[in-house]
């Protein structure tokens, strides 16, 4: 089959590779139908993220049609069509049976490596590199899914892949950053980064009854996206966005602040030129230049909410403005198992139709120009769906 | 993994995998006492046994009274060369893991030895002689083998199973598996101290290979499969997967 593989920074290739095939009882098979590439997977794209392996096959969001199960998958059949999401879960653990499927105790086969890492292990992630797991991704025509009992959601026929894909990822990513914010009625909701992430984050977050989103970039086409619908723009190369949301909120500053920029925030200022420069050199692994602006511009008491990815550590952290203004931080890669149906039901009811992100269709064969267009925000590109 | 103590200690030890027979004598009854409630209790056991040998202690708590020949005190020529060489230590390791299934499961699917290869993956098999005595097959480099039999000296249901390789075994081993009632509902949470004393001669590369490298990530590996295994039914694994080139 064909597959998207990394072979090193900047460069992924479709390489032919044996198909997948059952390995555990619980796995199944899935035939892809239509996959995305994630703006996480940028981080990989740029070579941030350690424990790749030239040959890992990418990608996470991806769903497709059931064609091969292992022996103890009773609820699904060939021939279901099927959304995955990208967090591998057991379903049985303590974190599984308390809807934290993103910390599965039992998914990923390198914890120790994570446990090295970050003290204790998060759950196996599709593609995305040997420390969560060294997963197959499904960035390919094939990919195997482990725990299929579990993971999957059929999607009803008269939803089309475009509408259903991003509930494997950015759709319930940017709707937990929301959820986690724990919206008021009155609230001003402040979101940095309008990508995918930070876009769906933005229409969760007036879903919940903000009234009012604010939202901050420096792209035109991704802040001209979030001005449709319904956000006021900051663009930060025009103005201050510390100064402006103060202005904007009366001085109090937003209720709630959404980092959904994460590890590779441009910075305009000296201390966006220094973590890049450290980041470079590998002094620190990620520029946390969003989350230091969204840290200082929160109403005190307010919260600020994480959903943008950070690897590992991150320097000049303003501890003593989260301690000061009585901040509450909250984080974590998403627990998607916990909100498929939940937004499978408000796409299927009309309340959102998740595809307006799309800007590029591409086939499976153009992913190494779909990764570049991506990672460049060239052509105006926010989100690439790739059909193997 | 919820690990909750790890901790892992090398000795320079000579002869104190195996207990002198004055040691067991030694060990009066407030001694037993006080290692019994080391090893059912909740702090790090191998802190508490310091530097007193993990196989003495599990003697002492079952009883005492057990014969058990240890090997002497005095050393062969190999012996003092892999001394010299520093190839001698033992090694202690210590790792607990939360699991999300009762006491009850845990504990009879253990109880049964020849399980213990589905999860841990340096051992080939386990057979099972007799209610006490057990074959145990490692696998390992260079096609050699290295087998011992052992034989459980403490067998308290639900809570405790303590065993030792016997005196002639190439790899003097000795450890113990606690399972214990987890706070609320938390399922139960289970402790697996470990004490290997590597032989001298021609083994020692092997065994170094098989135990030596990463005793504490072996031993939390096995750990975290068996918990994987009671919990999810089955091991997480990406061996035979699709890659490109």
């Amino acid at each position: 089959m064909k597959a998207v593989c990394w072979h090193g920074k900047e460069d992924v290739r479709v390489d032919t590779v044996p198909d997948p095939t059952i390995l555990n009882p619980r796995d199944a098979i899935i035939k892809v139908t239509s996959t995305a590439i994630c703006g996480s997977d940028l981080h990989l794209y740029d070579g941030y993220i350690p424990t790749m392996q030239s040959g890992d096959i990418l990608g996470h969001e991806f769903m497709g049609e059931v064609v091969e199960l292992g022996k103890d998958v009773k609820n699904l059949k060939q021939g279901d069509r099927v959304v995955i999401p990208f967090t591998i879960s057991c379903g049985g653990c303590f974190f599984c049976n308390r809807d934290l499927w993103s910390l599965c105790d039992n998914s990923n086969p390198n914890a120790w490596m994570a446990e090295k890492f970050y003290g204790h292990s998060p759950a196996g992630l599709y593609g995305y590199s040997h420390l969560l797991g060294g997963y197959a991704g499904g960035q390919a025509e094939y990919v195997r899914v482990p725990f299929a009992d579990v993971g999957p959601i059929k999607v009803p026929e008269h939803l089309t892949d475009e509408q259903v894909l991003f509930l494997t990822d950015i759709f319930p990513t940017g709707y937990m950053a929301a959820e986690n914010c724990d919206i008021q009625p009155d609230d001003t909701v402040a979101v940095w980064g309008c990508g995918p992430v930070g876009q769906f984050a933005i229409r969760s977050a007036q879903m919940m009854g903000a009234a009012q989103v604010l939202a901050i970039d420096r792209i035109p086409e991704r802040l001209e996206m979030a001005r449709k619908s319904g956000a006021t723009v900051i663009n930060y190369e025009e103005v201050d966005p510390g100064e402006a949301l103060k202005e904007m909120t009366g001085g109090r500053g937003p209720d709630a602040c959404i980092d959904a920029v994460g590890m590779e925030a441009h910075g305009t200022d000296v201390m966006g030129v220094i973590d890049t420069v450290k980041q470079a050199t590998k002094l620190e692994t990620g520029r946390p230049y969003a989350l230091r602006q969204a840290i200082a511009a929160c109403r005190k008491g307010g919260t600020v909410s994480v959903p943008g990815v950070y690897g590992g550590f991150i320097d000049h952290m303003p501890m003593g403005a989260v301690v000061n203004k009585a901040l509450t931080l909250k984080s974590g890669q998403t627990h998607v198992q916990r909100y498929l149906k939940p937004l499978l039901d408000k796409i299927s009811e009309g309340e959102i139709d998740p595809s307006f992100v799309i800007t590029h269709r591409m086939s499976l064969d153009q992913a190494p120009e779909g990764y570049k267009t991506f990672r460049d925000k060239k052509d105006n590109c926010i989100k690439v769906v790739l059909q193997p | 993994m919820e690990e909750t103590v790890s901790s892992r200690n090398i000795r320079q030890g000579d002869d104190r995998l195996a207990p002198k027979t004055d040691e067991n004598k030694k060990a009066g009854i407030n001694d037993t006492e006080r290692w019994a409630s080391l090893i059912m209790g909740g702090a790090m056991v191998l802190r508490g046994l310091q530097s007193r040998s993990l196989q003495g202690v599990i003697m002492a708590i079952a009883g005492g009274g057990l014969a058990y020949h240890g090997t002497t005190s005095d050393q062969s020529l190999p012996d003092k060369l892999s001394e010299a060489a520093g190839l001698d230590q033992d090694i202690r390791v210590e790792k607990t893991v939360t699991i999300n299934k009762p006491v009850e499961m845990l504990y009879s699917y253990w109880r049964n030895l020849e399980n213990l290869p589905r999860f841990m993956s340096h051992l080939e098999s386990i057979q099972t002689l007799d209610e006490t005595r057990s074959h145990w097959k490692a696998k390992a480099p260079m096609n050699m083998s290295v087998e011992w039999d052992a034989e459980i000296v403490e067998d308290r249901p639900n809570q405790l199973i303590a065993w030792t390789a016997v005196a002639d075994a190439d790899v003097p081993n000795a450890g113990f598996v606690r399972f214990k009632p987890a706070p609320g509902d938390r399922g139960t949470e289970v402790k697996v101290v470990i004490e290997y004393s590597p032989p001298g001669g021609a083994l020692t590369a092997a065994v170094a290979k098989l135990f030596g490298e990463e005793p504490e990530q072996q031993v939390g590996d096995a750990l975290s499969k068996f918990k994987q295994l009671m919990e999810a039914g089955e091991i997480a694994t990406v061996e035979g997967q699709s890659k490109g080139h």
